[in-house]
């Protein structure tokens, strides 16, 4: 057993009847870092951290969690794992203190400690305001901080967080990973799902899944310096026809555009993929100035979700 | 000890919610009050203002004495008098009466006369209860200032032990008392999992220490509670409205409450963690109540039963409960006397309680 790693999953596999929901999948998350799950909906995220928590039985393959078999002995995991789930989970005709003291007991954090602990709570994740309001009235980013204070309470060692930010303002997203970045600090492991690249990017670590498979794994610059992809961007005066144009050519394995600028993915082996995009271009009768540029994490994203036709050369 | 402390948070945030939720209390007040004034003055066996028409074909004096008298005795109310026995049978046809008298144009004679009958009474036999009311009808003390007074010979007389005035809503409360409880607190445990799972809470409770058990029992015991403040409400508008008085020791009649409470909770709990929505919860319960009601011995007599329906009597809660009300309220019956009937509900509430924990899994799948 690995002491390094929080989370280890092998050949990790769910089916929901006929749907292979995670589909062999591998995992090396590593204490105290922040690792990130970045995928569509319906890429598996959900399922994924379910197994994880022993919340469902993995149709295949095995995991071991902070050192525990799942889903064997999750009873004894539970008090070691805070879960925050996709989907606000406390209780809407409580108020803020209520849920708190709910979990703060159900975890039996002793009643000597518990007042001080809420308190502590309440101040880390700005709630003090709200500590007397029904969970079901607040907003969206005031919501999220008290989950993931009810998520913290107990302070766990491995906190799994699924799509926490999906319903917060960018404003709110910023501080939310402000407090993740000081519960990684304070010896935290985080494992987070998300479909935001923005996010994926902060990450210490990151896998991209695509219909149940990893189909990428590292830091999110190592990722971006190996996508075996030269990127092309292009700004032209009229974007649409310029990628009507070079969708045209065979070796280009993907056009997106971003407002007037187009990103163009070329694998690396096809050779002067510049003078070919310029070329067909000029072919065409327009004009635009074309450049190499680095991987944004998006075009990681892309580049490895590419269908297999699509990938072929 | 951290397993007696998770179960108290439960029931102190089970009874938080219960507070605040407008509908429990509506249910815990409103429905014993709906039902009891609704079985207590609706449901009445005991038949009076029959609505009556009469034709007199005879017309005399007798036969106006005759009628007066019947209608001083409230059986019936007499709405319409016609001239013929074929607009009396209009009338029955059409609904506007149940009940048609006919008095023939020699109803003096007939009177006087030991062979033949001297009226005509035409009920509505559509209807059961007015049927057997024609009973009631035919032995009417009226007496006559005639030559000859007919006697009604009785060889059997019939003493109602324990409600000698034969006032329904005094066989029907302690038997009410048992749907009452059922219907509600069934219906609060149905959907008490089902609930939190709809709402997402449970996919957070079962990631928590807290275990399957301390869930099911926490959930359960305010609601036992909350049954014995009911049942309160039921035996005080039962006594102030309708009389209906408790014989018996008030503590057993708690007692046996609470046991057969806490085995209608179970049974809904169990229900709760093997549906998939409330709204299968609540289908689940009416289709409990069904055969509770009729097959208790609350509507029909149990003893009148088929053996299959008494065997599926036998195994439901109710109709060990309602044994038990009927004896302590009306017979002034011990529970030490039923004690077998105590037992069971206590049993029953035992199985249903860990068939709940163990449905209950902490899994998702
Ligand atoms: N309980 C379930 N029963 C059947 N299918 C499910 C269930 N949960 C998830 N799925 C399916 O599994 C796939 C992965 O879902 P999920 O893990 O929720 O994805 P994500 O969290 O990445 O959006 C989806 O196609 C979803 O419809
Ligand atoms: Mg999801």
């Amino acid at each position: 057993m690995n002491a390094e790693l929080a989370i280890r999953a092998r050949g990790l596999s769910k089916d929901f009847g006929s749907l292979r929901a995670v589909d062999r999948l591998d995992l090396d998350v590593p204490r105290a870092s922040i690792y990130g799950f970045l995928g569509p909906n319906g890429s598996g995220k959900s399922t994924t951290i379910r197994m994880l928590c022993g919340l469902l039985t993995p149709s295949e393959g095995s995991a071991s969690v902070l050192g525990v078999d799942v889903p064997g002995d999750s009873g004894n995991l539970k008090p070691r794992i805070g879960y925050m789930t996709q989907k606000f989970s406390l209780f809407g005709d409580m108020t803020v203190f209520e849920n708190l003291q709910f979990i703060a007991e159900i975890y039996s954090i002793p009643a000597s400690r518990r007042a001080a602990r809420i308190d502590e709570v309440l101040e880390h994740y700005d709630l003090v305001e709200q500590r007397g309001q029904f969970a079901g009235t607040m907003s969206g980013g005031q919501k999220q901080r008290l989950a993931l204070g009810c998520a913290v309470i107990h302070k766990p060692e491995l906190l799994l967080l699924d799509e926490p930010t999906s319903a917060v303002d960018p404003q709110s997203r910023r501080d939310f990973w402000a407090n993740l970045f000081r519960l990684a600090q304070a010896g935290t492991t985080i494992l987070v799902s998300t479909h935001y690249m923005d996010e994926a990017e902060r990450c210490h670590r990151l896998a991209i899944l695509d219909h149940g498979a990893k189909v990428a794994d590292g830091a999110p610059g190592d990722l971006q310096r190996s996508t075996g992809m030269n990127i092309i961007e292009v700004l032209a005066d009229d974007p649409y026809h310029a990628q009507t144009a070079i969708s045209t050519m065979p070796a280009v394995a993907s056009v997106t555009q971003l407002g007037i600028r187009l990103r163009v993915l070329i694998p690396e082996t096809i050779p002067d993929a510049l003078d070919q995009v310029q070329a067909v271009l000029a072919d065409h009768g327009i004009s635009a100035d074309t450049r190499l540029s680095g991987a944004s994490l998006e075009d990681v994203f892309v580049a490895v979700t590419l269908g297999p036709e699509e990938r072929a050369e | 000890m951290k397993s007696l402390s998770r179960l108290m948070a439960v029931t102190r945030k089970e009874v938080r919610q219960m507070r605040r939720d407008r509908l429990t209390f509506a249910m815990i007040f409103g429905i014993p009050l709906m039902q009891i004034i609704l079985f207590g003055y609706a449901i009445n066996t005991d038949v009076r203002n029959l609505r009556t028409a009469v034709a007199d074909e005879a017309n005399t004096h007798l036969s106006h004495d005759f009628v007066a008298q019947l209608n001083a005795t409230q059986v019936t109310d007499i709405r319409e008098r016609v001239n013929t026995v074929a607009q009396l049978e209009d009338l029955l046809r059409s609904g506007e009466v149940s009940v048609g008298i006919a008095i023939p144009p020699d109803f003096d004679r007939r009177v006087a006369d030991e062979t033949r009958a001297a009226v005509h009474i035409l009920v509505d036999g559509s209807d059961p209860t007015i049927a057997g009311i024609a009973d009631a009808l035919r032995n009417l003390p009226l007496g006559f200032d005639t030559a000859v007074q007919r006697q009604p010979t009785e060889l059997i007389e019939v003493r109602a032990y324990y409600n000698p005035e034969r006032r329904t809503p005094v066989n029907i409360i302690p038997g009410l008392i048992g749907v009452i409880l059922m219907m509600t607190m069934m219906m609060f445990t149905a959907v008490a999992v089902v609930r939190e799972r709809e709402r997402g809470n449970l996919e957070l409770l079962i990631n928590t220490p807290v275990t399957s058990a301390e869930l099911m029992v926490g959930k359960v015991l305010p609601y036992i509670f909350l049954g014995l403040v009911q049942l309160a409400v039921i035996l005080t508008v039962g006594k102030l409205l309708f009389a209906v008085p408790v014989r018996g020791s008030i503590v057993d009649l708690y007692l046996a409450g609470c046991v057969y409470i806490a085995a209608n909770l179970a049974l809904g709990l169990f229900f709760s963690t093997a549906v998939k929505s409330q709204f299968q919860a609540i289908q689940l319960t009416f289709f409990m109540m069904l055969p509770s009601i009729l097959l208790s011995g609350f509507v029909f007599p149990f003893d009148g039963m088929p053996e299959a329906a008494r065997w599926i009597g036998e195994v439901l809660p109710i109709t060990h409960f309602i044994r038990l009300t009927r004896g302590i309220m009306l017979r002034e019956a011990g529970l030490g006397e039923m004690v077998g009937e105590l037992v069971y509900l206590g049993a029953f509430a035992v199985v249903a309680m860990t068939a709940a924990a163990l449905r209950f899994s902490k899994r998702l799948d």
